[in-house]
C-alpha cells in the first residue's frame, strides 16, 4: 500500500525534475545555433532514461522505500550535468567533460541498481563492519602508495590504475560510515559509561582506544594527503555517530576540544593550512585567493535572478566544473537558483534523517544518520568554501560536481538509504498486518 | 537517540541558513561592491566583445565607433576624430576602464537600458543588433573652429545654446588621442596612459568642465545680478564715484584691508552700464560689498549654479565655488574681492558659459547636456534627452533683460569690442575678464558672451579662457579671448549642415583628420 503511494510520488517528482532539466538543457544549447545539436539525442536518453531506469529498479528492489530522495538526487544530477555541458562547450578547447560525465552518470545509476540488488538486507553490512573498516583504511591509504598515488591540484587523493583515475576517499567514507555505525552500535553501552573527573564526566579511556585510533589514522592520512575538506567531513561523521550512539553530550565536548586542538596544531604545523586560513580572511589580490574571488564576482554578477543559463561567464573560475560549480549556479541562476539547490539538499537531509528516525534497529539508524551527514555536510562544506563562509577545501558537491568517484559513491549512498527505508517500511507493514490479523482474530 | 538525530537536523538547518545568508550577501548586498572591485573585469570584458553603438555629432560626424578586429575581442573601439572629441567621448579601454560618454552612457551604447528591453519585446522576431547610437548636441564644425582658434594655448572654449542647454562646443587644450588608450595592445595602452598621467599639463583632464579657475571680471555679471535684485541697483542708480580704488570698510565705517584698485591704475565710475563697459573694479567691489551684501552675493552665486552639483551628462564634472555668506562676517575685504571674481571664487569654463546663457535666456539656466538622443541600429529614437529642463533660475527675467542690454553695451563700446568681429547683423553681448594669478603679472584671459539675430533670443552663449602663461603678462580677455569667442559664435550661428544618415560602420564618414 504505502509502497505504491511512494512509488507514484517518486515517479511524479521525477517527471517534474526531468522536465526542468530538459528545459534547462534546451535553454543552454539552443540560443547559439538554431539547428538541433547532434548531442541532443544521447542527452535526452541519459536525462530521461536514467532516472526512469533507477525508478523501475526501486519499484522492483525496494518498493516501499522513501519516494523523495531519488527525484531530488536526479534533479541535482541533471542540473549539474547541464552546467557541465555548458561549461565544457564554453571552453576554448572542450575536454569532452560532458561525454565523460554522461558515462559516470550511467555507471552511477548502475552502481545504484547493483547496490540495491546486492545489499538485500542492511544487516549484511553490519556483519562485515570490521571488513568495512579495514577496506576504508586501505582505500584511504591507497593514494600514498608510491606507484598508484597521484597528486592533482595539490591534493594527493588520486589513484591511477591504467588509464583510470579515481578518488578512493569517496568510497572510503562509505566504508568508514558502515564501520563506525556497526562498531559504535556494538560498543555503545561500554562507551556510554562515563567516569567523573572532578566536575566533568568523561568516557572511560579504555573503550575509546580503537575509535581514537581509527579517527586519528584517518585524520593523519587526510593531513598528509592535504585533503582538509574530507578531514573535516570524517571528523564530523565520527563525532555525530558516537554522540547519537551513546547519547552522551560529553563526547561532543571532547570532540570539539579535540577539533580545536587539532586545528590550532595544523595551523601552526602546516604551511598549506595557514595559507588556506590566510586566504579565507583576505583573498583579495592573492594568487591562492583567485578562485574564491572569481566565485564571488560570478555570484555578484548573478544577482537575484541570475544572468540566465549560458549567459554568464563561469569559465573564468578555475575548476568550476567540480569544486566551484556552486558559483556557476549562483551566477547563471542567481540567488533564486542557488537557494533552490540549498533547499534540495535540505530536503534530502530531511528525508535521510526521517529514514533514520523510522529505522527500527540501532545499526540502521546509525548508518542512516551517518550517510545523511556525509551527504548534507559535504555539500555544506564545499558550498561554504565557495561562498567564503568557511575556508575553501576541495571536496565535490554531491550529485552536481563533475567526477566519477564522487558520483558513483553518492549513488551507492543513495541506494543504501533507500534500502534502509524500504526495510523499515516493510517491517512496519508486516507489524500492521500482524496487528490487524490479531484484531480480526479477536 | 531520536533527540540526537533531531538535533543533527537542527544543526544542519543552521548550517544551511548561514549558507543562505552568505549567498544573499554575495548576490545582492555586496554585489555592487564586488562589481566595482578593481580586480573584477567581468563587465568590461563582456562589454568589450559585444557590439556597441557609435557616437555621432549633430552635424553627422562619427566620433566613436566599433570596427571588427581580428583578435579575441572581435571588436575594436575607434575614435576617427582623435583628440578633437576626446574630452567628450572619453575612451573605452580594457584595463583602464571607460571615461567620458563611454562611461556615462555605457548602458545606452551597449543597448542595455529599459527602453531597449521594451523594444526587444516588440521586435521579438526581428533580428537586430541591440546597440544604441548617441547623437550629440555638439557640432563638429563649431568644435573644429574652437580648436583652431585656441591653437596651442592652454585653455578652454565652451559654446552652449542658451535656450535649451545643448552644448555646441566643449574644447580644451591640451587634449589626447583616445585611440592610444583603447588599443588592444595593452602594453602600449599602459605606456600611453603612464605618459599622459605624467604630463604636468594633464591632457586627460577636461579643463572645460573638470577644472575650475578664478573667473575674474566675468564674475561681475553675477555681482550685477545680485546688485539689481537685492541691492537696489538700476540702470541709473547708484552712480559710483570715479576713483582709482575702492577701500573696503568694516564696522562703524572704519577702513579695513587693502584698497581694491582698477586694472592698470585707471580711474572709473558711473552707473551700471558704464561700469560694465569699463569693467570697473572699484565700483563692482562696492556694489558687492555694500549694496548687495554677503547674503545676496552668496545666494545669487548659488542661483547661477555655484556650489551646486553640475547636472551635465558627462562623468565627474567639477563644481564652481563661491564662499558661504558666513565667511564674509567681519571680513568685508574678502567680500569686495569675491565680488570681482577673486579670492576664493572658482568657476569652470562651462559654468561661465552658463552665466552668459542665463542672461541670454531670461534668467533661466537650462540643464547642460551633450547628448541629444539615443537611437537604435535602425535609426529609431529610443530615448531623447529633454531640452526643456531648467537646472536653476539665476535671476528674474527683468534683471536678465537689463544685464543683456548692459553686455551688449560692453561689446558696442567697451572692453569686449572685439567680440562682434564678423558678427555684423547680430546682437552680441559680452563681458571680459582678466584674472590675475596671485601677485604675478600673468593672468587668465576670459570672455563670456552671447549672440543671436536682433530681437530674438540669443542662440549661442560662449565662455573662453586662455590660461595664464608664464612670461606672458598683461594678456587681457578683450584682446586675447574675444577673437576666439567671436569666431566660435560665428560658426555656431551658421545653420548647421543637415546631418547625413550614416551607417556606424561606414568608414568614409566626414570629419576625419
Amino acid at each position: 500500500m504505502i509502497g505504491n503511494v511512494r512509488r507514484n510520488t517518486e515517479l511524479g517528482l521525477l517527471v517534474l525534475g526531468t522536465m526542468f532539466v530538459v528545459g534547462a538543457y534546451v535553454l543552454t544549447t539552443l540560443p547559439d545555433d538554431s539547428p538541433i545539436p547532434n548531442t541532443t539525442g544521447p542527452f535526452l536518453a541519459i536525462i530521461v532514461g536514467l532516472p526512469l531506469l533507477a525508478h523501475l529498479a526501486v519499484r522492483r528492489l525496494a518498493p516501499q522505500a522513501d519516494g523523495m530522495l531519488l527525484p531530488l538526487a536526479s534533479l541535482l544530477n541533471g542540473l549539474g550535468y547541464v552546467f557541465i555541458v555548458r561549461i565544457d562547450e564554453a571552453r576554448a578547447s572542450p575536454d569532452g567533460l560532458a561525454g565523460l560525465q554522461s558515462i559516470w552518470m550511467i555507471l552511477g545509476v548502475g552502481a545504484f541498481i547493483a547496490t540495491l540488488m546486492i545489499v538485500r538486507d542492511v544487516r549484511m553490512l553490519e556483519r562485515y563492519r570490521y571488513t568495512a573498516g579495514f577496506v576504508g583504511i586501505v582505500l584511504l591509504l591507497l593514494p600514498l602508495v608510491p606507484v598508484l598515488g597521484r597528486t592533482i591540484n595539490g591534493s594527493k587523493i588520486w589513484v591511477s590504475i591504467g588509464p583510470v583515475n579515481f578518488q578512493p576517499g569517496e568510497f572510503a567514507k562509505l566504508a568508514l560510515a558502515v564501520f563506525f555505525a556497526g562498531y559504535l552500535w556494538e560498543k555503545r553501552e561500554l562507551l556510554a559509561i562515563n567516569r567523573a573527573y572532578g566536575p566533568f564526566s568523561l568516557p572511560d579511556p579504555k573503550h575509546l582506544g580503537p575509535v581514537l585510533l581509527a579517527w586519528g589514522a584517518s585524520l593523519v592520512v587526510m593531513v598528509s594527503e592535504r585533503d582538509l575538506g574530507s578531514s573535516l567531513l570524517f571528523f564530523t561523521l565520527f563525532l555525530v555517530l558516537i554522540w547519537v550512539a551513546t547519547e552522551r553530550a560529553s563526547y561532543l565536548a571532547v570532540g570539539v576540544a579535540l577539533f580545536a586542538g587539532g586545528a590550532v596544531f595544523a595551523f601552526n604545523a602546516f604551511g598549506h593550512v595557514q595559507e588556506r586560513v590566510d586566504v579565507w580572511f583576505d583573498p583579495w589580490g592573492k594568487d591562492q585567493g583567485f578562485q574564491v574571488v572569481q566565485a564571488a564576482f560570478a555570484m555578484a554578477d548573478g544577482g537575484v535572478s541570475g544572468t540566465g543559463l549560458a549567459l554568464g561567464s563561469p569559465t573564468k573560475i578555475p575548476v568550476v566544473e567540480s569544486d566551484m560549480i556552486f558559483a556557476a549556479i549562483g551566477e547563471e541562476l542567481g540567488l533564486l537558483g542557488a537557494t533552490a539547490v540549498l533547499i534540495a539538499y535540505l530536503l534530502m537531509i530531511g528525508a535521510g534523517l526521517r529514514i533514520a528516525q523510522q529505522a527500527a534497529r540501532g545499526f540502521e539508524r546509525l548508518l542512516a544518520v551517518g550517510l545523511t551527514t556525509l551527504l548534507g555536510f559535504q555539500a555544506f562544506i564545499i558550498m561554504a568554501g565557495v561562498t567564503r563562509l568557511l575556508p575553501l577545501t576541495g571536496v565535490t558537491l554531491p550529485f552536481i560536481s563533475y567526477g566519477g568517484s564522487s558520483l558513483l559513491a553518492n549513488y551507492v549512498l543513495l541506494a543504501l538509504l533507500l534500502r534502509i527505508s524500504n526495510d523499515s517500511a516493510e517491517r512496519q507493514s508486516e507489524a500492521l498486518a500482524a496487528q490487524s490479523m490479531t484484531e480480526v482474530g479477536a | 537517540m531520536s533527540k540526537q538525530i533531531r538535533n543533527i537536523g537542527v544543526f544542519l538547518v543552521v548550517c544551511y541558513a548561514a549558507l543562505f545568508f552568505q549567498v544573499n550577501r554575495l548576490t545582492v548586498f555586496q554585489a555592487d561592491e564586488l562589481k566595482d572591485n578593481p580586480a573584477n573585469n567581468r563587465e568590461v570584458e563582456r562589454d568589450f566583445s559585444s557590439p556597441r553603438g557609435s557616437i555621432i555629432t549633430a552635424d553627422g560626424t562619427v566620433v566613436a565607433r566599433s570596427v571588427p578586429s581580428n583578435d579575441r575581442f572581435k571588436l575594436q573601439r575607434e575614435y576617427p576624430t582623435g583628440e578633437l572629441f576626446a574630452h567628450v567621448t572619453g575612451y573605452f579601454a580594457f584595463e583602464l576602464g571607460a571615461t567620458g560618454l563611454e562611461r556615462s552612457y555605457n548602458d545606452e551604447l551597449a543597448g542595455r537600458t529599459i527602453d531597449f528591453d521594451l523594444q526587444e519585446l516588440r521586435d521579438l522576431f526581428v533580428d537586430r543588433e541591440r546597440v544604441g547610437d548617441l547623437t550629440l548636441t555638439m557640432r563638429n564644425d563649431v568644435q573644429t573652429v574652437a580648436r583652431q582658434e585656441l591653437g596651442q594655448r592652454e585653455g578652454s572654449v565652451v559654446a552652449v545654446d542658451p535656450r535649451n542647454g545643448e552644448i555646441l562646443a566643449l574644447w580644451s587644450f591640451p587634449s589626447y588621442d583616445p585611440n592610444a588608450l583603447a588599443t588592444h595592445d595593452f602594453n602600449a595602452a599602459e605606456q600611453a596612459s603612464n605618459l599622459l598621467n605624467a604630463d604636468p599639463e594633464k591632457p586627460i583632464l577636461a579643463r572645460s568642465y573638470q577644472d575650475n579657475f578664478f573667473p575674474g571680471s566675468t564674475f561681475k555679471i553675477v555681482t550685477a545680478a545680485a546688485g539689481v535684485e537685492r541691492g537696489g541697483v538700476t540702470e541709473d542708480q547708484p552712480d559710483y564715484p570715479a576713483r582709482q580704488a575702492y577701500q573696503p570698510v568694516g564696522a562703524g565705517g572704519r577702513p579695513v584691508g587693502r584698497p581694491i584698485g582698477n586694472f592698470g591704475g585707471a580711474t572709473c565710475g558711473g552707473t551700471l552700464f558704464p561700469i560694465m563697459q569699463a569693467s570697473c573694479n572699484s565700483a563692482f567691489a562696492e556694489m558687492g560689498a555694500e549694496d548687495a551684501g554677503a547674503d545676496a552675493m552668496t545666494d545669487t552665486a548659488q542661483a547661477f549654479g555655484f556650489n551646486q552639483d553640475v547636472p551635465i551628462d558627462l562623468p565627474r564634472p567639477a563644481g564652481s565655488a563661491f564662499p558661504a555668506a558666513s565667511e564674509f562676517e567681519n571680513d568685508s575685504p574678502k567680500l569686495a574681492q569675491a565680488s570681482i571674481g577673486q579670492n576664493d571664487v572658482r568657476a569652470t569654463p562651462l559654468q561661465m558659459a552658463l552665466v552668459a546663457a542665463a542672461v541670454a535666456n531670461g534668467g533661466e539656466v537650462m540643464t547642460p547636456h551633450v547628448v541629444r538622443e539615443v537611437r537604435d541600429d535602425q535609426g529609431e529614437v529610443v530615448d531623447r534627452i529633454p531640452d526643456d529642463d531648467v537646472w536653476t533660475r539665476a535671476m528674474d527675467s527683468g534683471t536678465a533683460d537689463l544685464l543683456r542690454q548692459g553686455m551688449i553695451a560692453v561689446v558696442q563700446d567697451g572692453t569686449a569690442s572685439r567680440l562682434d568681429n564678423g558678427l555684423e547683423g547680430f546682437e552680441v553681448g559680452g563681458k571680459t575678464g582678466t584674472a590675475q594669478i596671485g601677485s604675478s603679472d600673468s593672468s587668465h584671459a576670459w570672455i563670456i558672451g552671447f549672440a543671436g539675430p536682433p530681437g530674438e533670443a540669443p542662440s549661442v552663449a560662449v565662455a573662453v579662457i586662455v590660461e595664464a602663461q608664464p612670461g606672458v603678462s598683461e594678456q587681457t580677455g578683450g584682446r586675447v579671448a574675444a577673437p576666439i569667442a567671436a569666431a566660435v559664435m560665428r560658426q555656431a550661428l551658421q545653420q548647421p549642415a543637415a546631418p547625413s544618415v550614416q551607417e556606424s560602420g561606414d568608414s568614409d564618414s566626414g570629419g576625419e583628420q
